[in-house]
């Protein structure tokens, strides 16, 4: 996975390029924006991460240049403005992700790894799977190794993102924004209760617990350690 | 003041500029009436003389030489009084009556009007003067000149002159006079806001311009202009408590980290102790980004600048899904959370924010209430007005205190043991003033009822009609 940081703060990229290589990604770094736009054109990255403020070419400018040159490289914005217009800028511009500084890195990670594995995935799945867990979107049903679990419309919605995303780190503001709506902070984790719910109908009896908190990050879902 | 810059001041250019105007289309006014009164003299003299001469040809006619002598003779008796003048001459121009002592010596124009040099006896002034007259011709035998004192005219003339003069000097004066004092008093309003403008440049935000109380349009600008004052110094007011209180709640958490490192560092621990360290470290790092966090959404509450992108919300929802959120974290204190919707209520709003603010009241309530205790959410609709209730059972918050827990970072000393940043109810007021609403706490005895009016502003209320059952999303 090849991911393409355009960052103009030396050690905010050098940091997060050193979290991505850690992480499995190798990562080009660009300091302005006109260096990051030509290397989003002309290489392939699976992600690019695009710091909102840059000098000579702005964020934007970079996102909506490289959209119009026909590249759909997903893009996750940086940006130390968290206002809700620039949110809906950039979005509109042609991001796909949003991330206001500052961030924890489990977060940053979490999302171009949710970036990176939604592309190409032009055929939404109706049966997802990990395990022997399965959810059939369509029947709205849930099973894990051949009993009928019986989850809450909001659970369903929560499991579902979590296999989606299987194998991945989720983080709460993630789950909020996906499965509730809502782009909020909450004050105490009450994403943990519902989470701990949905443990409890999903892994309860089970051998091999499947869903996992990571700590200081968020959750996982996956079969195998 | 000094002279110059009066002379300087936009208003006195100002009067200038009018003077010249006025002045101008005085002396055309005035010129006209001069010219034509001028002409109207002259038609009257000219008409005078023209009857005199007709007059005294009728003499001639009827009484012959001797006659027309003595009619002339008693007219230049009366000249005196009507400043008319006559002399008859022979064909050679020697006189032969009248009251000029000879003939002018002057080339009469083609149709015998004639206009000649006067001396003046020394009772009427004394003096050269012009006349204008008409000569005649009697027969060929006599030469008959009718002529008037142009000297009246003359006069009046003078006397226009003099009066247009000092009119125009007058009004140049008055105009100057007044230019004067408006740019003065001018002038000593803007001073007044200069110098106070002046004077916060130096730093001092208090000061205000002062009003006259003559509700003109300079007062309405001070009062204006120390609104937008008052509306500064407050944001600046509320940056620098923003500030302080960074300073103080930021700081000891960083200390915190700091010095947890670096004994970390010294006590130079396994692999596993050092993991310990950083993840705590890690935790309390993320607490501090909440805190940024919210201190952030305070910020753009308090901003308004969401407010273009408000949009067309039902509160009901809203709290629906607030209540589906918290109710399994209620659920796991044994709390009841109860839910009263008293119909739709749609509004404009900025839904995140709305949705931050309900969730911090539900949030607070349920980590005050007792366990087994019952935290209510309800909405109801009074007076233009949605509102969002939400009460708990727990201790309350002193009547005292209910001001300075809306302040930012402020913990009654009750709850310092309950994890939180202080910043909870500070964002629910930014909110509630982004949304032209307000945030009320009260006593719900036992407990705390907080409740969030928002006013329906342009969007239409609904009636209440039986809530429908709520969407869910899946």
């Amino acid at each position: 996975m090849r991911v393409l940081v355009i960052e103009d703060d030396a050690e905010t990229a050098s940091y997060i390029a050193k979290g991505l290589n850690e992480s499995g990604f190798s990562v080009d770094i660009a300091t302005d924006g006109k260096d990051g736009l030509l290397l989003a054109i002309g290489e392939d990255y699976d992600v690019a991460v695009v710091d909102r403020m840059l000098p000579g070419l702005d964020g934007l400018s970079v996102v909506e240049t490289l959209r119009r040159a026909g590249k759909h490289t997903p893009v996750l914005f940086l940006s130390a403005m968290g206002n809700v217009e620039d949110r809906v800028n950039g979005l509109r511009g042609g991001a796909d992700d949003y991330l206001v500084k500052p961030f924890a890195f489990s977060e940053l990670l979490a999302r171009v790894e949710a970036l990176s594995r939604r592309r190409g995935g032009a055929a939404v799945e109706t049966l997802l799977r990990e395990g022997d867990l399965e959810l059939d979107v369509l029947a709205r049903t849930v099973r894990r190794g051949g009993e009928t679990l019986q989850l809450q419309p909001r659970e369903f919605a929560l499991l579902e993102y979590l296999l989606r995303h299987a194998g991945q780190v989720v983080t709460r503001t993630m789950l909020l924004e996906h499965v509730w709506g809502y782009h909020f902070d909450p004050q105490t984790n009450v994403i943990d209760v519902h989470v701990s719910r949905l443990r409890q109908k999903i892994d309860r009896g089970f051998e091999t617990p499947l869903l996992h908190t990571i700590r200081g990050a968020g959750y996982i879902l996956r079969a195998t350690e | 003041m000094r002279l110059n810059r009066l002379l300087g001041s936009s208003v006195f250019r100002l009067a200038l500029v009018y003077l010249f105007l006025f002045s101008a289309s005085v002396m055309a006014l005035v010129g006209f009436v001069y010219w034509s009164t001028q002409a109207s003299l002259t038609r009257q003299i000219d008409a005078t003389i023209d009857a005199e001469i007709t007059g005294l040809a009728e003499q001639f006619n009827q009484r012959g030489i001797l006659g027309l002598m003595r009619a002339i003779q008693r007219r230049a008796d009366a000249g005196r009084h009507t400043r008319g003048i006559y002399i008859l001459t022979d064909s050679n121009f020697a006189p032969l009556a009248g009251n000029l002592s000879a003939w002018p010596d002057v080339e009469p124009e083609a149709d015998g009007w004639i206009t000649f040099p006067l001396d003046y006896a020394e009772q009427w002034g004394g003096g050269i003067n012009y006349a204008r007259g008409r000569v005649f011709d009697l027969g060929g035998w006599y030469h008959l000149l009718v002529g008037h004192d142009v000297r009246e005219r003359l006069l009046i003339a003078g006397r226009i002159r003099e009066t247009v003069l000092l009119g125009i000097a007058a009004v140049i004066g008055l105009t100057l006079l007044a230019g004067l004092l408006m740019s003065r008093r001018l002038l000593r309003q803007v001073d007044a806001i200069n110098r106070t403008s002046q004077e916060i440049i130096a730093g001092d935000l208090s000061r205000r311009i002062p009003i006259t109380g003559r509700g003109d349009e300079f007062d309405k600008l001070a009062g204006n202009l120390n609104a937008m004052l008052d509306q500064i110094e407050r944001l600046l007011t509320g940056m620098k408590e923003v500030s302080d209180n960074i300073a103080h709640d930021l700081r000891s958490p960083l200390a915190r980290m700091r010095s947890r490192l670096e004994v970390t560092l010294m006590e130079q621990p396994d692999s596993a102790a050092y993991r310990e360290a950083i993840s705590r470290t890690i935790d309390e790092a993320d607490a501090l980004l909440k805190t940024f966090n919210a201190l952030l959404s305070i910020a753009q509450a308090e901003a308004g600048a969401s407010r273009r992108h408000f949009e067309a919300l039902e509160l009901g929802a809203l709290l629906g899904d607030v209540s589906e959120l918290y109710e399994p974290l209620a659920e796991e204190r044994g709390q009841r959370l109860v839910v009263g919707l008293d119909g739709e209520a749609r509004i404009r709003g900025d839904r995140d924010l709305l949705f931050q603010a309900i969730a911090n009241l539900v949030d607070n309530a349920i980590k005050f209430a007792p366990d087994n205790g019952t935290v209510e959410l309800s909405l109801a609709q009074a007076n233009g007005r949605a509102e969002i209730i939400v009460a708990d059972d727990g201790p309350g918050i002193p009547e005292v205190s209910r001001a300075k827990v809306l302040e930012r970072f402020y913990r009654l000393e009750t709850s310092r043991s309950t994890p939180g940043s202080g910043l909870g109810l500070s964002l629910v007021a930014a909110v509630a003033e982004l949304h032209d609403g307000r945030l009320v706490l009260a006593d719900n005895a036992p407990g705390l009822k907080a409740s969030l009016a928002l006013p329906f502003g342009a969007a239409a209320k609904t009636p209440a009609k039986p809530s429908a059952p709520p969407a869910e999303a899946a």
